[in-house]
């Protein structure tokens, strides 16, 4: 009896520490291939039509989806927001609320997750689809490393894409908000503006969500590029690898986003 | 799609993210008209600030003519000083007052400066000397419950009072 419970308790012990070493060892893997890309920066950089490319398939297409989220975004902060800080006869308000809550948090994190999902599962799909039809292997055959040709510069158009995208996002928020809070509902201009200037600072507040979108970037990217190079080389390993890459950037992102929240804005308001 | 066409979408690209970054920067984080603007310094003391707070806008007549710099406190006197940056276009008499005012009731709170008559002028680094502190909500009420609590006390004295006088009293309410 006790030598069964003992093996039993092994057994879940087993369970466990495999886990844990999997993880560990998929997380030293993702870290080498890391090192390995920017390692390779140079020759995304060397052969610049390369990432060009890369820059035009996630930024330039997913212009469209972007300013139009932002767009409703923010006409629908502008309405909400109204309706919130009518009731304190704060309604000129608008401005600030609207500026500060796409600046900091919603124009970095809305833009990251729809990049995520846009870009970033179409560059996992991508790689894990030439490693699948064995181009990698291939590249590797006529001696051209397949982390510079092919991952190098997908990663460098990911974190040159996502801060443009992300600060468009937040731009095209703030005129959504400014078309339904002035327009629409007729908030005075001036007090709209007037407002978002005096309570938003270039520092922390522009520089802080330049950075968070910077670093959901670097996360995105590395996450698309990793997935799709370290899919099984099937049908159903691509498509799992596309699923992982759309869930793992999303929950990296909020994660990420709380973190440096943490650290950015604790306190940033006290004098 | 051929390359030229791809670098020509790549710059329009970069070229408008940039130009949003530089809209965040300069329209809604108004970089230029703040810091760039040259002044001067002046110091005023205050007993209590209130919610005063950094970079707060100093006005006179309704027109920001500044912003506030600094906030410290006095080790000696007690009181905090505030250093203020005034734009250099405008020139504001010695007997100045400075007060803290709030907009509306839940506005920010600013610095309204008053001039006065004097011929001389304040220069960079020098004090304001007349100050009017913030008027703090919290004691206003709490001064106006006392009014009232020593009152009621006066009323149930004075019970004995002809009920005339009590009547005066509910119809102030």
């Amino acid at each position: 009896m006790s030598a069964e419970l003992a093996a039993e308790v092994a057994q879940l012990l087993r369970r466990v520490g495999g886990t844990v070493t999997g993880a560990v060892s998929q997380l030293g893997f993702a870290s080498r291939f890391l090192v390995a890309v920017v390692w390779h920066t140079p020759d995304a950089f060397r052969r610049i039509h390369l990432t060009l490319r890369e820059i035009y398939f996630t930024g330039v297409l997913s212009l469209v989806i972007i300013l139009m989220s932002g767009l409703f975004v923010g006409m629908v902060l502008s309405l909400q927001g109204y309706e919130t800080l009518k009731r304190y006869g704060a309604d000129e308000q608008l401005g600030i609320l609207i500026a500060l809550s796409l600046v900091r948090e919603l124009g970095p994190v809305i833009s990251g997750l729809l990049f995520a999902s846009r870009a970033g599962s179409a560059i996992t799909a991508e790689i894990g689809l030439m490693k699948t039809t064995e181009q990698l292997a291939a590249m590797e055959m006529m001696a051209v490393d397949p982390v510079a040709r092919v991952v190098a510069p997908r990663f460098w158009g990911g974190i040159i894409s996502m801060p443009l995208l992300a600060a468009l996002f937040s731009a095209a928020g703030i005129f959504g908000g400014y078309i339904v809070g002035v327009r629409l509902i007729g908030i005075d201009a001036g007090a709209f503006w007037g407002q978002m200037q005096a309570g938003v600072d270039v520092y922390p507040d522009v520089t802080n969500g330049i950075i968070k979108s910077v670093v959901f970037g670097v996360a995105v990217s590395l996450i698309s590029v990793f997935e799709g190079y370290n899919a099984k080389p099937t049908a159903e390993g691509v498509a799992s690898a596309t699923t992982r890459t759309v869930v793992v950037s999303s929950l990296a992102i909020l994660a990420l986003d709380f973190v440096m929240t943490v650290f950015m804005f604790r306190g940033a308001n006290a004098v | 799609m051929n390359r030229s066409a791809i670098d020509l979408w790549v710059g329009i690209f970069v070229a408008i993210g940039l130009g949003a970054i530089l809209f965040l920067a300069l329209k809604v984080g108004n970089l230029l008209t703040l810091d760039r603007t040259p002044g001067y310094r002046l110091e005023a003391s205050f007993d209590n600030i209130g919610g005063l707070k950094l970079r707060a806008p100093v006005k006179a007549a309704g027109v920001v003519v500044g912003r506030v710099e600094s906030v410290r406190l006095d080790p000696k006197t007690y009181e905090a000083v505030v250093t203020v940056r005034i734009d250099r276009d405008y020139q504001f008499t010695k007997d100045t007052i400075a007060a803290i005012n709030t907009s509306g009731l839940l506005g920010e709170v600013y610095i309204g400066l008053d001039a006065g008559g004097d011929p001389a002028m304040l220069t960079d680094g020098e004090r304001i000397a007349k100050t009017q502190s913030a008027v703090v909500v919290e004691k206003l009420i709490s001064q106006f419950l006392f009014d009232k609590a020593s009152s009621a006390k006066g009323g149930t004295a004075g019970d004995a009072a002809p009920a005339k006088a009590t009547d005066t009293q509910g119809g102030k309410k």
